[in-house]
């Protein structure tokens, strides 16, 4: 293991070693906290709650969102809910179930002990969320309302209407904004991060553009935050935001930090399907719909092509000629499965023939029978908002017929290594919610997001950062003449002006799309040794394409959304890369990462423990050359590593 | 199957920075299937007004354009506000309780000439073409928008118990995305709509009730200050509202910033 790879996992007992952890590691006065500066880029559910918490606890912070106001963050899109271990229900929830459900939904590739942090604060986050007037769903006699979500026997997940992560999203930046009035917090809306700055080898702050005007200017500070999401716009398609892009991540990664399990992609069961060439992005329908909707094809062939024809209507194919597939293959679970084992189901119909839609590729979302148990008026209740949504961009009512979905690209489970305190290999660079790897392994169950980007923002990282900080307070604030700056700022405009000096052929969207699609067919939702080696050797070729042929419009010296896109397209062909090299070692099968060589005889996804039972780490090491692996083993200590079983 | 509408004539509002004067230009776009997002069409259009730059000799005559159209935009599903165009006179287009991202081009007939200006009102100025600054949202909820509790220490979730219809009403309140599309739409600039959604979703749960007063009358004044017009109840906002936010909302917050005042 390399020595840069220390987990820092506390000793003791699971259940006690965040509050060993917390008692032993080191805090800032407030007298002191109020000299010292930290930087948190993002506003999302991670960065907004940190920055908030932060800036209580009397730091100065400087928080940095690429959009017009902190609130558009991505986070503000999840639809579903939230998970925590209330047990309202009187179900048998418990921290140790949420902790051994999230274990067993990442496919026994995530840490143990941040798993069961993470259990452990998902019920202050509620707490935290309801004191701040986010408007949960409730019950007629006032309390919580919850649903289930996949990848769970028990009703967990809090939600507010199909709009969870708007109202916690919108909690944070309530927070956010009063510690703005209240002048702890800085807010720097339309500026984007475009290199990080390393003072003797620790993150002292940043280079950042002005989007509005064009210019580069520098921000230093005692520590820097990274709270900027995941890579899934590498694919082009995906659920993500337009903006969202894993540029800043790259940024650290070349500055020295680890880049974890980057071939960890969701693929999420439940999208709109692709309507064609013009296609901008994709579009989710919330997994809560899974609690009512039943998922299927048709049984037979012929009723297959009579739909494509448009021949015949979903809702005139009879009960017994239905394959409630999911049903079906796991009956313990049943429409319930986790994402990876739903969406690979649907390519499994889809592939053998029985898809829906124009395509072939689509499946059917029903919501008959519900409706039929419940009424019309209740399912409306519950989904009201994303029924509207469907019918919006279809045209197609789904109370009358079933919704027509289709796996997408949704979120990614890797991201920038960091230890217990969530820091990166960076000294001073801490990475947090969907930027870092730890919680998720190869699989993120749902409703896990929105808890680790809160958990992480507003009772982990509050805590940790005072052992790092408590060891600068002496430190002067960071001189942002200092050389290090000068370097980092020439650098960021030499690769800026080098991009706007190609004046080539083809508009950064174009390549991007043919990334996106070399990232789908050979990265995608099946992959294997050829596809994936062939899938190097294509985003090479075409990172050459990219810096010798883009064409990027426009006065770079306003505002311009193609050079926004180019520079962050240039770090997607590196992300592209670097999941293809990961997912080439990795040579199992495991959450959303699934090979082809590796699989049961039924087509489920097959470990190998004995070689992969570890987090892939990779080191950068220059332009072009080829990354090293570190490995961080897995050792599960409370938990009995098995074959993931939804059936029984 | 999607139609595909051969050809569209768009109309866009161009200006290169806030301190430019601004103009329309007019373009063509073709082959545009019914089933693309109407953001969709700009990117089409935008693809093509990228590849004028490139090869300019391909330009038809009279067509010179200032290059791709900027225009905010970010989830593309209606729900992080972004996205704030004036299509032919209405904001967010020919579609009721939707954003521009979620209008398709099934709402447009084969050769339309559509007309697309950014928000116009003096608290939003424009950056460059269709983008415009909302900044003064985030002002005014800065002013109060807030519940004051630190991170930590509050009581359970279930230690107050909420009525489930006023939980339903706040939620229907607290649904409003800061898009800005009652500002854009109001003969006063007025933005009581975006302020009472706030106000209004909280002063209905006992957790936000603590500061109403407070609160009411600190963003009231903070959107006076930004230069946002007065309220004369035309409802115009609540049309327009992508998320149907009534004006109920706003006689919740008259009452609360009353209140306040007799406290005073």
């Amino acid at each position: 293991m390399a020595d840069k790879l220390i987990s820092k996992i506390p000793e003791g007992p699971l259940a006690e070693k965040w509050t060993n952890h917390k008692a032993h590691i080191k805090v800032v006065s407030p007298g002191n906290k109020r000299k010292m500066e930290v930087i948190v880029i993002g506003t999302g559910l991670g960065g907004a709650s940190a920055a908030a918490s932060l800036g209580e606890l009397g730091y100065n912070v400087k928080v940095f969102c690429i959009s017009d106001s902190p609130r558009r963050a991505h986070s503000i899109a999840a639809q579903g809910g939230i998970n925590a271990a209330k047990n309202y229900q009187n179900d048998n929830d418990s921290i140790y179930r949420l902790f051994y459900d999230t274990i067993k939904g990442g496919d026994y590739r995530s840490r143990e002990a941040n798993v069961y942090r993470l259990a452990e604060v998902s019920n202050n986050i509620i707490d935290q969320c309801v004191a701040q007037g986010v408007p949960f769903a409730r019950e007629y006699g006032g309390l919580l309302a919850n649903r289930s979500f996949g990848g769970a026997q028990v009703s967990r997940t809090f939600y507010a209407r199909g709009q969870t992560g708007q109202q916690l999203l919108l909690g944070a930046y309530a927070a956010l904004n009063r510690q703005i009035a209240a002048g702890t917090v800085k807010s720097y809306p339309r500026y984007e991060m475009l290199d990080l700055v390393l003072i003797k080898g620790e993150a002292k702050g940043i280079i950042a553009r002005n989007l509005c005007t064009g210019k580069i200017e520098r921000f230093g500070a005692h520590a820097v935050v990274l709270a900027t999401g995941g890579y899934g716009n590498t694919y082009f398609l995906s659920t993500n935001a337009m903006n969202s892009n894993g540029s800043a991540a790259m940024q650290a990664y070349r500055k020295g930090a680890y880049f974890a399990n980057p071939c960890f992609a969701q693929i999420h069961p439940t999208c709109i399907p692709v309507h064609g060439e013009q296609q901008s992005k994709l579009t989710l329908m919330s997994e809560s719909l899974r609690n009512d909707g039943r998922i299927w094809v048709p049984k037979k062939l012929e009723d297959v092509a009579k739909l494509r024809k448009g021949e015949i209507k979903p809702s005139m194919i009879a009960e017994e000629d239905r394959d409630y597939y999911l049903e079906r293959r796991y009956p313990a679970f049943g429409n319930l499965v986790p994402r990876d084992v739903a969406s690979r189901a649907a390519k499994e119909r889809c592939d053998k023939g029985f898809g829906v839609n124009e395509t072939g590729l689509a499946v059917f979302l029903d919501f008959r029978t519900a409706i039929e148990r419940l009424g019309e008026d209740v399912i409306r209740a519950r989904y009201g908002n994303l029924f509207q949504m469907y019918e919006k961009i279809t045209n197609v009512n789904p109370y009358k017929e079933p919704m027509m979905i289709f796996p997408a690209i949704h979120y990614t489970m890797g991201g920038l290594w960091v230890d217990y305190n969530l820091q990166t290999t960076i000294p001073g660079l801490y990475a947090i919610g969907e930027a870092n790897f730890s919680d998720h392994g190869g699989n993120r169950l749902g409703a896990s997001a929105l808890m680790q980007g809160l958990a992480d923002g507003y009772f982990v990282l509050p805590y940790t950062i005072g052992d790092y900080l408590a060891g600068k307070f002496k430190e002067p604030k960071t001189d942002i003449n200092a050389p290090e700056f000068e370097e980092a700022e020439k650098a960021v405009k030499d690769r800026l002006n080098k991009i706007l000096s190609i004046k080539g052929k083809r508009s950064v969207d174009n390549i991007h799309k043919e990334l996106g699609h070399i990232m789908w067919e050979y990265v995608g939702m099946a992959r294997n040794e050829e596809g994936l080696k062939k899938a190097i050797q294509l985003i090479k070729d075409l990172k050459k394409e990219f810096w010798s042929n883009v064409y990027v419009a426009g006065d770079p010296n306003t505002f311009n959304q193609e050079v926004e896109k180019a520079t962050r397209l240039a770090d997607f062909l590196e992300i592209g890369e670097l999941m293809a090299y990961d997912a080439l070692n990795r040579r199992e099968s495991c959450g959303g990462h699934f090979r082809e060589e590796m699989q049961t005889e039924e087509g489920e996804t097959k470990r190998d423990d004995a070689n992969y039972m570890y987090v892939a780490a990779w080191e950068y090491k220059g332009d072009g050359v080829e990354p090293e692996l570190h490995k961080e083993p897995l050792n599960y200590e409370n938990i009995q590593v098995v074959t993931r079983n939804y059936k029984d | 199957m999607d139609k595909i509408l051969k050809e569209l004539t768009i109309k866009v509002w161009r200006q290169n920075g806030p301190k430019d004067k601004g103009h329309f230009e007019t373009y063509k776009v073709h082959n545009i299937s019914q089933g693309s997002s109407f953001l969709e069409m700009l990117d089409i259009l935008n693809e093509q007004l990228i590849q004028e730059g490139i090869d300019p000799v391909a330009v038809e005559k009279g067509c010179k354009s200032s290059g791709p159209i900027s225009f905010d935009h970010d989830c593309r599903e209606g729900i992080c506000g972004a996205c704030s165009l004036y299509i032919d006179g209405r904001a967010h287009g020919p579609d009721d309780e939707v954003t521009t991202c979620q209008l398709h081009m099934r709402k447009f007939n084969e050769g339309d000439t559509i007309t697309i200006e950014p928000w116009r009102s003096s608290g939003f100025p424009v950056i460059k073409d269709l983008v415009v600054d909302r900044g003064a949202f985030d002002k005014i909820l800065q002013a109060g928008g807030y519940v004051s509790v630190n991170t930590g220490g509050v009581p359970d979730a279930n230690a107050i118990a909420i009525p489930k219809p006023d939980a339903d009403e706040s939620m229907d309140a607290a649904a409003c995305i800061g898009c800005g599309a009652c500002v854009a739409t109001c003969k006063n600039g007025s933005a009581m709509l975006f302020v009472a959604a706030r106000v209004s979703s909280l002063a209905l749960l006992p957790q936000g009730k603590v500061e109403a007063a407070r609160r009411a009358k600190a963003m009231v004044a903070k959107m006076d200050e930004l230069g946002f017009g007065a309220c004369t109840n035309t409802r115009a906002c609540e049309m327009e509202c992508p998320k149907h936010i009534t004006v109920n909302h706003i006689a919740r917050l008259n009452r609360e910033f009353l209140k306040a005042k007799f406290q005073d």
